[in-house]
Parts: C-alpha cells; structure tokens; sequence
C-alpha cells in the first residue's frame, strides 16, 4: 500500500518536473511546478513530516509561486521561440551527473546513520511533529532561526531597492 | 517503511537532474529560477527522508531552513528580473552579455 | 711609508679638479702643479735613499685573500723604479708648466689637468709596482687616461676616433699581457715579483704541450709562452709594430700630452715592463729574438715613415716610434740597461721635441703643417734653440745625452751575438735616417723664406715664459743626462744582464765612429737637400715614386687593418644585428609575446558573457570531481 501511494506521488512529480523543464508557455511551466509542490507536500505526510507539508503548501506554492505568477503577468511574456545550443549537451550532463549520484550511493557504505542518532533529538512519534520541530527549533537551532530571519529581512530590503525606479539613473 | 530509503535517493537524483538541465537550457530567465526551485525542492525531499528513515529530527529543521532561504532568493531573483527587464525589455538570458570578454 | 704619497698627490689633484673643476676653473693649475713637483721632490728622496743601495719594499694593502690568490697594493722601489720615477715627475712637472700657457684660455682647462694628474698617479702607481696584477691595473689606467686625453677636444670627429682607436689597439695588447699573467699565477702560484724572481731556478725548464688538448705534440718553454704573451702587452702600449697605428693618430690630443704621455711615459711603459722583468726574459732566448727584431722592424719602420711626412707633429711621432724600437731592440738583445738609458735620454730630447712643436703651433695659431711654416730662427729663438738641441740629441751628435745612449745601445747590440750584429747595422741605417729626418723639421720649419699664412706672418712671436722655461729646463736636461752616470746607476738592478759603464776595445770605437758618422751624414744630407737645393725634394720624390708613396702612406698599414681585420669584423657585427639579434632573439621574445596573446585569444571562447555557458561549466566541473569519486 505504502509503496504504491509512493510511486504515485513519485511519479506525478517527476512528469511534472519534466514539464516545468518542457513547457514554453511561463504560466503553464508555474503550473506544472504548483502541481508537484502539492504532490511533494504529499510526500513528506508519508514521511511523517506533517508540518514541513503545510509549510511546503503555504510557502512554496502558497508564496513563491504565486510571487513567480505576479512577475509573469507583470511583465508580459511571450513563448520562447527555438532549442537551446545547450540542448545536447545539457541533457547528457545531466543524466551522467545522475547516474554518478546513484552509482556514489549503491558504492558507498549504508551502515552510517545509527551514530547520528541523538538522544534530544530523536523522533517522538507521541508528541506531534509540530511540537518537536517547535523544541528543536527554538532549542538547540535557536541562532540558525534567528540568522534566518535577517536573511529574510535583507531578502525584503533588497527586493525593494532593486525595483526602485529611478534607482539606476542615480538621484535626481 | 516498505519503501527502501534508497528509492527516495534515487526520486531525488531524478528531480535535482531535471531542474539542472532546465537551468543549462532555457533561455528564460523566469524558468531558469523555476528549475533553481525544483533542485531545492529535490534536496528538500532527501532531507525529509532521511530524516525520517534515521529518526533524527534535524533533517526537517534543516528542511525549514532551505524553505526560508529559498523564499528569500527568489524574493530578490524576482526583484532582480524585474529590474533587468526594465532595463532593456528582455528576459532572453542570451541577451545579458556584459561578462563576455 | 713617505713614499706613498708619490702617487697620493696627483691622485689627490685629481680628485679635486676632477669633482670641483667647474668651480677651480681658471685656477686649476694651482692645485696640479704643487702636487706634481711635490710628487718631484719625494722622488728625489727616494733617489738618495736608493743610490746608497737600499732597495725599498712598501706593502700597502691587502686587498683580497682568495684560496691560493692574495691581492695586494705594495710598492717596490730599486734603481731602475727611481729612475723611471725622476722621469715621469720631471716631465709631468714640466708638462704641467707648460699647460699653463699652452691650454690658456680654453674652457676645459681644468679638466685637463684633472686628466694628466689622473695619468701622472696611474704611471707613477705603474712603475712602483710589486706585483703583476697591480702593473696590469695601472697599465690599464694609463690607456685610459690615455683615451681621456687624446680626446680632449672631443667635439672633433677625428679625436674622437683617434681616442677610440688607441684604447681599442691598447686593448689587443692588454689581452696579451693578461693572458701572460695568467699563465705567471699558473705556474708560479704567486702574482708577486718577489715570489716569481725566487722561483725561476726551478721553473727554469718547464715545458707546456700546447697541442696536448688535441692529442697531439708540440712542446714550447713555459718561459718563453709566459714572455711573449706579456711582451704582447708591450707591442701594444710601446707602439710596435704590428700595433703601432695608434700613436700617429694620437696626435689628435693636445701637445702638452703628446710630450707627456707618447714621448716620455706610458708609451715607455713596455720597455720598462720587459726590463723590470729582464730575469724572465733571461731565460727565454727565443721570447728575447722575437723582441729584438719586433724592435728592430719597429724602428726601421718609424724612420722610413718620418722621412715624408709633413705634419711637424707626426714626424715627431714616427720618430717616437723609431726610437722605441730601439729601446726594444736593445732589451731584446740583452742590452737592458743601454736601453733604459736611452729611455731616460730620448724622455728628455723628445718632450723637448714635442713641447717645441706646440710653441711653433701656438705662435702661429695652430698651423701644424711644416710646408706652411719656415723662417721662425728669427722670430722664435728660444723655441728655435732649444729645438735644434732637441734634434742634435735625437740625432745623436756628440756631447749631447742622446749621443751617449745611443751609443751604448749601439755597442751593447753589436756584442751581443749574430743577431745582434745584423740589427746594429739596421740600426746605423736608421741613425742616418733619424738625422736626416730631424734636420728635414729643423730646416723646413725655421729656416729659408717664410710660407706662413700671410693672416697670421704679423702676429708670430715667442710664446710666454711659462712654455719657453720648461724648453730651456729639457734642453739643459738633453745635453746634462749624459753626464750623470746613468748606466752606472742602473747596473745594479740587472744583475746578471749587461753591465752597464763603457766597453772598451776595437768594436767600441767602432761603433762609436760609425755612429757619429751616420749622424753627421744625416744631417748633412738634409741641409744639402733642403737648404742648398730648392727643387731637390720634389724631384726625389718625383724619381722614387712608389717608395716615397710607400714612405707618405705608412706602408699603408691602416688600409690593410681596415681591409682585414676592420671591414670583416663591421660585417659580421651587422650580420649579427640583422640575423640573429633582431630575428633570433627578438623574434624569440616577440614571439613569447605573441604565442601568449595567442592563448589568451584562444581561451577568451571560455568567457562568453552568457550565464548558462557558465553554469554548464560548473556542471561539466561536479560531474568530474564525482567521477573521480567513484573511480578512485
């Protein structure tokens, strides 16, 4: 049961990457990639992960895409016209390179992982996952998530400065 | 856990190799950033397996921590986009030709 | 240790003049003479010292301490070092009078003196030498100050050149000589007179096989490579020939150097160098013939060149070099102290000679060319007088100082062997010719209706005292030598040599007529030929046409360097621009350049301004490092 709801969510997502990659039309590629952030968020309930799914749903496809469509219609865009000169090689290196990542991980060793294991940080599946993200976040990752949240607010200044207009031709 | 974690490697090899060809050949510069998402997103779902599969927590904070950086590149990806397009009208990659020699 | 300061105070008056001239100017003779007639005086000091037999060793300074080679600064002071030391002070005082009045008024003036300050320290520091590398430094500075002086006047094309060619014939020479003083350090493992005089017993029988290198066998005397490498030294600075060409064109330099530097010193300098060295000619009778008749020819040659020349400098010059080969010659044969006497004579009678010609050159404005000339008895006397003393010794008439030496040359040569017979007679004929041709300069100059340029006919009067003092000092100094017992006083450097004093006997009467004879003959035919009959000259010279032309172009030895050794080495220096400096090694490093501007224009593909041919880079770049993961 599990590994057919898996091959389902898998497979949706890769059709849909390979669309995102595919499709000519700018809306039709965001559509594509909101489509596997859904089936992503999908994923990670399998994975007992249930509050990095809602947070997928509402950043992701919630936030970035919905920024992502609002650029589109903004500014206008028509189809791309013909192939890429990278078209060839593109496709082979990225094939190789994922042939490579598989080849590393069936050669490489599969006993690590048990001495990663931490004993504060270790999953309780009686508490919620909410509630143990919520610990380890504010716990042990308390300055990664304050450091996160400068990036954002540099992320927001920026965002700003740069569609200033007027801000190229210098003071006026 | 009938699902080997493996397959999940290999699920996420498929989509970070996707997103890497999206970004080697399109000219958009719109999906280049779409395909820059898909390879977080792939990563993303290795760190949710694992984690899962280790029982270790810190695999989904890291996830948090992708998700929030993710979010603020493409808030200034977008910006920068923007501003290029003001500047001369084109999101053709091709047409961005000042680091050529 | 006093004597230290012979050198010390000219080198000083140089240093002064040399970095203050532009300031001292006018008044530079105030510094140079007080040095040199200081250096005059210590010298006399040293004279008295070593007549009484004292023979004066003064190390100054070691100045370099290498394995098996110690470098010193010494100085060494026997007779004949006095002897050479009176010379050079006495003339170069004289000289330094004389400038005063002959250099007046010209603006390098102080530079000048600076210059022969420079020349009098590198002689003097020469011949106190005690050690072969010391010699060859100062045998070097004396070339230079040599070169410096030749082209004082260097705004003219000709002193310039003339400058150039005696350092470069000078140069050819020093070769030798350094070469000569290697093979010295080789064998003897010293550099030091000393340490070489106390070897030669041992060294004496030596042999080197010079085809050794290649197999083969050819065994020549060790001495006599180590003499006739240094005498090349000698051919070169005392003008024999075949590296005579420099000092005729010397006479580009102003006169006062002429009669300092290519009449009394540097040009002595060779003969001094083989007679100080006479223990290791000793030995070498092969090194000893080939000096003999390099002097003999040289001597000859001089002569025969004088007889038509027309510049009164020049002749005096070809008489310079007739006369060194005699100083040669008779070194050559044995006969050292002959031949320095008739060094110490001729530095006398010659700087008398040549300070002469400058006061007939000044008198009437820097004419030099004697068919211009003629008349002057009257108008110069003093210039004349002495002038006629000058060439009375060098003509050797009897009770002049020139008399007396060449006669002990003269005998000194003939007793000495075969050779030595062959080159007396040589030297007879030469006599003649010396006679002829300084009574030809004597007659052509003073004498008959006056040629002058009617411009200058007016203004012709005796130059001022500063220049006729010195003329009428030489001319006292040109009869009073050969009174003074110079042999006698030389004899005792030479142990071994030829004794000096008076051969009596059969062949020294001889001699002695004989001499005296070709003198007076000389003479007299120069009066019959110039003075008594008008036309007689040119008709001679119509009559032996190609001698005479053989005699005016100096057997044109310049033409046959030019053509041979001149012309061949232009080409080849052009060849070498051309071919290899400008296509070899500029093309190589032309080409460096461009084969690296061609790498980068081929490279430059890489940086196509496009993002994503970057971002396959990177690509191309993980896919590799993962390869290499998995293979390694």
């Amino acid at each position: 049961m599990e590994t057919f709801v898996f091959f389902y969510f898998a497979s949706i997502i890769v059709v849909t990457a390979g669309l995102v990659v595919a499709l000519k039309n700018p809306v039709y590629s965001a559509l594509a990639l909101l489509v596997m952030f859904f089936h992503v968020a999908g994923l990670f309930v399998t994975l007992h992960a249930e509050f990095l799914a809602i947070i997928q749903i509402l950043v992701y496809a919630g936030a970035i895409l919905v920024l992502y469509l609002f650029v589109v219609m903004l500014l206008n865009l028509k189809r791309e016209e013909h192939f890429h000169s990278q078209l060839i090689v593109g496709l082979f290196l990225g094939c190789v390179l994922f042939a490579e990542a598989v080849l590393l991980v069936l050669k490489g060793e599969t006993t690590l992982g048990k001495n990663l294991a931490d004993a504060n940080t270790t999953v309780e599946l009686t508490r919620g996952n909410t509630e143990s993200i919520g610990e380890l976040l504010y716990t042990t990752y308390l300055f990664p998530f304050e450091v996160a949240s400068l990036i954002l607010l540099v992320a927001m200044v920026g965002a700003v400065i740069l569609t200033k207009k007027g801000i190229l031709e210098g003071k006026s | 856990m009938d699902v080997p974690v493996s397959y999940y490697v290999v699920l996420s090899g498929i989509v970070f190799s996707i997103g890497l060809i999206g970004v080697l050949i399109r000219r958009n510069i719109i999906i280049i950033l779409l395909s820059v998402e898909l390879m977080l997103n792939a990563t993303n779902i290795n760190f949710v397996a694992f984690s899962s599969y280790l029982g270790n927590l810190s695999g989904q904070v890291f996830v948090f921590f992708a998700l929030t950086v993710a979010a603020a590149e493409v808030a200034v990806g977008l910006a920068i986009i923007i501003a290029l397009y003001r500047h001369s009208a084109s999101i053709n990659i091709d047409d961005f030709r000042l680091l050529k020699w | 240790m006093v004597y230290a300061l012979i050198p010390l105070l000219p080198l000083i008056a140089f240093v002064v003049l040399g970095l203050g001239g532009h300031v001292i100017k006018e008044r530079a003779h105030l510094i140079a003479v007080p040095a040199v007639v200081g250096s005059f005086l210590l010298s006399l000091m040293a004279l008295n010292e070593v007549a009484s037999g004292a023979i004066l060793r003064i190390p100054l300074y070691t100045w370099a301490n290498s394995g098996d080679l110690t470098i010193t600064l010494g100085l060494f002071i026997d007779q004949l070092t006095v002897a050479m030391l009176l010379l050079v002070t006495i003339v170069s005082s004289l000289v330094h009078v004389y400038t005063i009045g002959y250099m007046h008024g010209e603006p390098g003036y102080a530079r000048f003196f600076s210059n022969i300050a420079l020349f009098t320290f590198s002689m003097l520091m020469l011949v106190m030498s005690d050690n072969f590398l010391q010699i060859f430094v100062f045998w070097e500075a004396v070339g230079l100050c040599s070169y410096l002086l030749i082209g004082h006047w260097y705004e003219r094309e000709s002193a310039r050149a003339a400058a150039t060619k005696a350092f470069l014939v000078n140069r050819i020479g020093d070769f030798g000589f350094m070469v000569g003083i290697l093979l010295i350090f080789v064998t003897f493992g010293s550099l030091q007179y000393q340490d070489v005089f106390s070897q030669l017993d041992q060294m004496a029988g030596g042999t080197v096989n010079l085809l050794g290198a290649i197999g083969g066998n050819w065994e020549i005397s060790v001495m006599t490579m180590i003499c006739l490498f240094l005498f090349v030294g000698a051919v070169g600075k005392s003008a024999q020939v075949p590296l005579h060409v420099w000092l005729p064109d010397a006479m580009e330099g102003p006169t006062p150097i002429s009669a300092l530097i290519h009449a009394a010193t540097m040009v002595t300098a060779g003969v001094f160098m083989v007679a100080r060295l006479a223990p290791l000619y000793n030995l070498s009778p092969v090194a000893m013939d080939v000096v003999a008749v390099v002097g003999g020819v040289t001597m000859f040659l001089g002569a025969t060149i004088a007889l038509t020349q027309t510049d009164i400098k020049r002749v005096v010059a070809y008489s310079t070099l007739s006369q060194l080969g005699y100083m040669m010659m008779a070194c050559g044969l044995g006969a050292y102290v002959s031949g320095m006497y008739h060094l110490l004579t001729h530095g006398a009678f010659k700087a008398l000679l040549f300070l002469g010609c400058g006061a007939v050159i000044i008198a009437l404005h820097h004419e030099q060319d004697m068919r211009k000339m003629g008349g002057l008895k009257n108008k110069l006397p003093v210039t004349y007088w002495t002038f006629v003393i000058g060439s009375l010794a060098l003509a050797g008439f009897p009770l002049t100082a020139g008399f007396f030496s060449k006669d002990a040359l003269l005998l000194s040569s003939w007793m000495s062997g075969g050779l030595g017979q062959m080159l007396t007679v040589l030297g007879l004929l030469t006599a003649m010719m010396t006679a002829f041709y300084s009574f030809r300069l004597v007659f052509v100059t003073f004498w008959g209706e006056s040629r002058v340029d009617p411009h200058h006919a007016g203004h012709v009067h005796e130059p001022s005292k500063t220049m006729t003092v010195p003329l009428l000092i030489l001319a006292v100094l040109s009869i009073l030598a050969g009174y003074i017992g110079i042999p006698e006083f030389l004899a005792p450097a030479f142990p071994g040599g030829e004794g000096g004093g008076h051969h009596e006997g059969a062949a020294a009467t001889g001699i002695m007529v004989m001499a005296t004879a070709a003198g007076l003959l000389g003479i007299a035919a120069a009066y019959f030929v110039y003075v008594k009959s008008p036309g007689l000259p040119d008709r001679l010279a119509a009559q032996w046409q190609s001698l005479y032309q053989l005699s005016l172009n100096k057997w044109f030895v310049d033409e046959a360097y030019d053509r041979t050794v001149v012309m061949p080495t232009l080409k080849v220096a052009d060849s070498l621009w051309k071919r290899v400096d400008v296509a070899v090694i500029d093309g190589a490093v032309n080409g460096v350049a461009r084969a690296v501007a061609w790498g980068g224009w081929v490279t430059r593909v890489l940086q196509s301004g496009q993002a994503q041919n970057y971002a396959l880079a990177m690509t191309v770049g993980a896919v590799v490092i993962l390869g290499a993961l998995i293979f390694y």
